[in-house]
C-alpha cells in the first residue's frame, strides 16, 4: 500500500501505518475513493467544502482515477455526477444543505428514474445555525424525495456510512442521501484508511427512453416501483438501528441519530445511567425501519428521540403520545443539540436531577469582519460614498461582512441580490419614487446564479448598478476555483463575456485599491442607471487568502500625531487594523495585522495616514 | 488510559486548527483515541474560534462547560468567554501580559507571547508558543514536549525553514 498522506489543513498527518487524524469529510472523502466512485462533483459551502478538495488530494497522492469537478453551482453539478451513475459507474455529489435545495429538482426526478452505479448525495446540516441561512434538515428532503437518508455520528461512521450507502444505492437501484452535520463534518478522529477499490466497471449508458426520459404515464409507474423500493429499504438488515447496550434491562429507551447519538453514549455513561436506559442507534432515519418502528412502540413505555434538526425519526413513530422529542415540544425546535441539552433531557427522562453546569460569559463575542486589507472593504466605502441614498442589495459570500459598514441592507439566498435589485427598481418605480439601488454580488456566486436575473433584468428594463466583487476566487469557503479561471482541462469563461452576453450596455472594471478611481467608477455607474438602464462595474482585486496569490511587501502605513480621533476610519471603513485608543484619543494602526493595502490613506479626511518612505 | 479534555481558543487567523491538530497527532502516536471539534469559515474573518480536544474514552467531539482539564486561550479577551468550560480543577494557559487575566477560581498561567514572537520576527508563531508554555508545567497536558517536537518534525518535514521557526518558539515558550 502506498504511503498515504492526509493533508488536512497543517501539514501531513500520517503518523504510523495505520491510524491517522481525519476531518470528516477527509473520511467521506476516504470513504468515496475507497468504495471506487469514479465521478465526485461539489459546490462549496461550509460545512462540506472539505469533502471534494480531500477526494483531489488522495486522486493526487495515490493515482486514483476519479474525474472530480467544483461545479458552477450545486444543481450542475449534481446532474454531471447523475449521469455517470446512469452509465454504471459510482458517482457523488457534495454540498450544504442550502445547496441542496438548488440540486432539489434534479434529485426529486432521479429518485423516479434510480440508478445503475450507486449514487450517493452528501448533504452537510449546519444546526445552529453556525454558517448558514436556515438550519433545514435535510433529512426531510430525503423523505420528501423518497430516498433513503443515512446520518453518521463520527468521521470513522461517517466513512463507514459512504460504503453501506452505495451499496443500498445499487442493491436497491435509486440514489441515496448521506447525511453528516458540523460535528461531523468539522471533527477530527483517529480513523484507519483502507485501501482503495478497483471495481473493474466502464461507462456503459443502456439505453431505455421509457425509463430515462419517462413522461408522466410512465411516471407514475416509477413512483409505484418506488414505493415499493422504500417498503423493501425499511426491512434492510445492514442499515437497521442498533442496540448500543443490549445488557441494560429498562421500560425506558433512547433513539438517537447523528451527532446526536454521539452525544448521548457519552452522556449516558457519565450519567452512570448505561444499564438503566435502553440507547437506540439510528444509521437510516429514514426510511425508518418497519420492524423497529413497530418493536420500539411496544416494548417501552417511554421513548426519547434524540435527533437533529427537526424530528424526523419522530414523525415515523405512528403513535406518539409516549414520545418525547422535537414535535413533543420536549426538545427545543430551534438551535444545535448540544450535549449539554442532550445531558439534561437525558438526566430529565431519567427522573433525575440534572447536573449543574456553569454559564457562559454574557461577555459580547467578537463579531467576523473582512480581512485587514480585503478589496470588499475599499468596494463597499466606494459604494456608500457614490449612492450614499441607495438600497444595497447583497448576497452570500466574504462580502456578506458588508454588513459591519453598513453596505449590505439584503442577504436572502444565492444570486439573489440581482433579481432583489431588479424588485426593488420595480417597487418603486410602480409607485413613482427615484431610488438608487447599489447590488453587490461575489465572482462564484454570480456565476453560481447571478446570471439569469441578470438576463431578466436587461429584459425588463430594470435600472440598477450591480457590482461583481471580483477577487478571482470562492474565497469565504477556503478558496475554490470559479469558472473564471478555467480548469486544466477546459477553458476560462470570463464574467465580461457573460455580461455583455446578457445585453448590459455598461461594463467596466476597475481596482477598488484605488479608492479614489473605483469611486468615481461607481458614481458613473450611478448616473447611467439613473438614466440608461442596468450598469455592471466589476471590482477587480485578489483575495489576500488566497495562498496561490504573489504577495508583494508594502510600506507600513501609520498614523500621524495629526489625527483628530474622529474614528470615521474606526467606524465607517472599520478596518480592524485601525485601532482607537480610549486614553490618547487617537487611532493607531495594529501591525500585526495590517497588510499594507494602503486604503486608508485616502479614507482619513484629514490625512493623518501615510507610509514611512 | 489518560482522558483530557481540552479547550484550545482565540480569534481567526492565530493557527488554532494547526495546533489543535498537532496534539491530536501526537495523541495519536502515543496510541490514544482522540476527538477534536473545529470552527470553520466565518472565524477566519477576525471571529472567535474554539477547537475542542478530547483525548481518550469519548464518543461526542463537544467538551461540555465544566468539563475540561484545561482551557489555553492565544486572545486574552476569549479567557471570560471560555472560562466556564473549566472544571473547578481546571486550569488556564493564556497568551497576555501578567496582570491582564483575573486569577478568578482557576489557576492562570501567562506567556506574553505577542512580544516573543514579534521580537523573533514570527507573528504567526503565538499558537507554538502558548503550547510550549503548556508543557513547561510537567503533567499538565497529556504528552511530553518531545513528542510535540516528534509531532512537529514529521508534519513540516518537507519545510525545514519553517519547521526551524516553529520549534524555536515552541522552546520559547517552553522554557517561560
Amino acid at each position: 500500500m502506498k504511503v498515504l498522506r492526509v493533508f488536512s489543513g497543517g501539514g501531513g498527518g500520517l503518523v504510523d501505518d495505520k491510524r491517522i487524524l481525519m476531518q470528516g469529510n477527509e473520511a467521506i472523502a476516504r470513504g468515496i475513493v475507497e468504495n471506487g466512485a469514479r465521478v465526485a462533483t461539489s459546490y462549496p459551502g461550509t460545512p462540506a467544502s472539505e469533502i471534494l478538495s480531500a477526494v483531489q488530494q488522495w486522486q493526487k497522492a495515490e493515482g486514483i482515477p476519479i474525474f472530480t469537478e467544483w461545479g458552477v453551482n450545486e444543481k450542475v453539478a449534481l446532474e454531471i455526477a447523475y449521469a455517470a451513475s446512469q452509465s454504471g459507474l459510482r458517482a457523488t455529489v457534495a454540498m450544504k444543505q442550502v445547496g441542496l435545495n438548488v440540486a432539489s429538482d434534479p434529485l426529486m426526478s432521479a429518485a423516479y428514474l434510480g440508478v445503475e452505479g450507486g449514487f450517493l448525495v452528501i448533504s452537510a446540516d449546519d444546526p445552529g445555525p453556525h454558517s448558514s441561512q436556515t438550519e433545514q434538515d435535510s433529512r426531510l428532503l430525503a423523505m420528501l424525495a423518497k430516498i433513503p437518508v443515512l446520518d453518521p455520528d463520527s468521521p470513522e461512521q461517517a466513512r463507514e456510512l459512504v460504503g453501506l450507502g452505495f451499496e443500498l444505492s445499487e442493491a436497491f437501484a435509486l440514489p441515496v442521501m448521506l447525511r453528516p452535520t458540523t460535528r461531523v463534518c468539522h471533527a477530527c478522529q483517529d480513523v484507519t484508511p483502507r485501501p482503495v477499490a478497483e471495481l473493474g466497471r466502464t461507462a456503459a449508458f443502456r439505453k431505455d427512453p421509457s425509463r430515462w426520459a419517462a413522461t408522466p404515464a410512465f411516471r407514475y409507474r416509477l413512483h409505484v416501483q418506488l414505493n415499493d423500493k422504500l417498503a423493501r429499504i425499511a426491512a434492510h438488515e445492514p442499515t437497521a438501528p442498533r442496540r448500543l447496550n443490549p445488557t441494560a434491562v429498562s421500560r425506558r429507551a433512547i433513539v438517537a441519530s447523528g451527532a446526536a447519538a454521539a452525544h448521548a453514549r457519552e452522556v449516558l455513561a457519565a450519567l452512570g445511567l448505561r444499564e438503566n436506559l435502553a440507547l437506540y442507534q439510528v444509521i437510516q432515519p429514514y426510511p425508518l425501519h418497519t420492524a423497529f418502528a413497530n418493536d420500539i412502540l411496544a416494548g417501552f413505555d417511554e421513548i426519547l428521540v434524540l435527533e437533529e434538526t427537526m424530528g424526523v425519526i419522530e414523525l415515523q413513530l405512528r403513535d406518539r403520545h409516549r414520545v418525547r422529542g422535537k414535535l413533543s415540544g420536549a426538545v427545543p425546535e430551534a438551535g444545535e443539540l448540544l450535549p449539554e441539552l442532550v445531558e439534561r433531557l437525558i438526566a430529565d427522562f431519567a427522573g433525575k436531577p440534572a447536573p449543574a453546569a456553569p454559564l457562559p460569559a454574557a461577555a459580547p463575542a467578537r463579531r467576523p469582519t473582512l480581512c485587514p486589507g480585503c478589496p470588499h472593504r475599499a468596494s463597499f466605502y466606494a459604494i456608500k460614498r457614490a449612492a450614499p441614498h441607495g438600497i444595497y442589495p447583497s448576497d452570500i459570500g466574504c462580502y456578506t461582512l458588508g454588513l459591519n459598514l453598513g453596505g449590505v441592507d439584503t442577504v436572502l439566498c444565492m444570486g439573489a441580490a440581482v433579481s432583489q435589485a431588479a424588485g426593488f427598481y420595480q417597487a418603486y418605480r410602480v409607485t413613482g419614487q427615484p431610488v438608487d439601488i447599489v447590488a453587490t454580488i461575489g465572482d462564484s456566486t454570480f456565476f453560481h446564479a447571478g446570471i439569469p436575473p441578470l438576463i431578466d433584468a436587461v429584459v425588463q428594463g430594470a435600472r440598477f448598478v450591480l457590482v461583481i466583487l471580483d477577487n478571482a476566487t470562492t474565497a469565504m469557503t477556503g478558496n475554490q476555483p470559479t469558472p473564471a479561471h478555467g480548469t486544466p482541462a477546459g477553458r476560462a469563461v470570463t464574467i465580461d463575456g457573460v455580461v455583455a452576453g446578457c445585453g448590459v450596455r455598461f461594463c467596466k472594471s476597475g481596482d477598488p485599491i484605488d479608492l479614489p478611481g473605483f469611486t468615481r467608477l461607481v458614481k458613473e455607474a450611478v448616473d447611467f442607471a439613473r438614466g440608461e438602464g442596468v450598469a455592471v462595474v466589476i471590482a477587480r482585486s485578489p483575495c489576500l487568502v488566497d495562498r496561490d496569490r504573489f504577495r508583494e511587501r508594502r510600506p507600513q502605513p501609520s498614523v500621524d500625531a495629526t489625527c483628530t480621533g474622529c474614528r470615521l476610519c474606526t467606524s465607517q471603513f472599520e478596518c480592524p487594523a485601525l485601532v482607537y485608543d480610549e486614553e490618547t484619543k487617537r487611532v493607531s494602526v495594529d501591525v500585526m495585522i495590517c497588510s499594507g493595502c494602503g486604503v486608508c490613506l485616502d479614507v482619513c479626511p484629514v490625512k493623518a495616514i501615510g507610509t514611512k518612505p | 488510559m489518560i482522558n483530557q479534555q481540552l479547550i484550545i481558543s482565540g480569534v481567526g487567523g492565530q493557527g488554532i486548527l494547526f495546533i489543535t491538530r498537532l496534539l491530536a497527532e501526537t495523541a495519536i502516536a502515543a496510541g490514544m483515541p482522540v476527538l477534536t471539534s473545529e470552527t470553520h469559515g466565518m472565524a477566519q474573518r477576525g471571529g472567535i474560534v474554539v477547537s475542542h480536544l478530547k483525548v481518550g474514552e469519548f464518543t461526542s467531539p463537544l467538551v461540555r462547560p465544566g468539563q475540561a482539564d484545561g482551557l489555553l486561550t492565544l486572545k486574552a479577551e476569549t479567557v471570560a468567554l471560555h472560562r466556564h468550560f473549566l472544571k473547578p480543577t481546571g486550569w488556564i494557559v493564556a497568551n497576555s501580559v501578567a496582570t491582564a487575566v483575573a486569577e478568578a477560581e482557576h489557576p492562570v498561567a501567562t506567556v506574553d507571547a505577542d512580544t516573543i514572537a514579534l521580537a523573533m520576527d514570527n507573528p504567526q508563531a503565538v499558537n507554538l508558543i502558548v503550547i510550549g508554555r503548556a508543557l513547561s508545567v510537567p503533567g499538565r497536558l497529556f504528552c511530553t514536549p518531545d513528542a510535540v517536537e516528534a509531532t512537529l518534525r514529521r508534519k513540516l518535514a518537507a519545510r525545514p525553514a519553517l519547521l526551524e521557526g516553529s520549534l524555536t518558539a515552541f522552546r520559547a515558550g517552553l522554557g517561560q
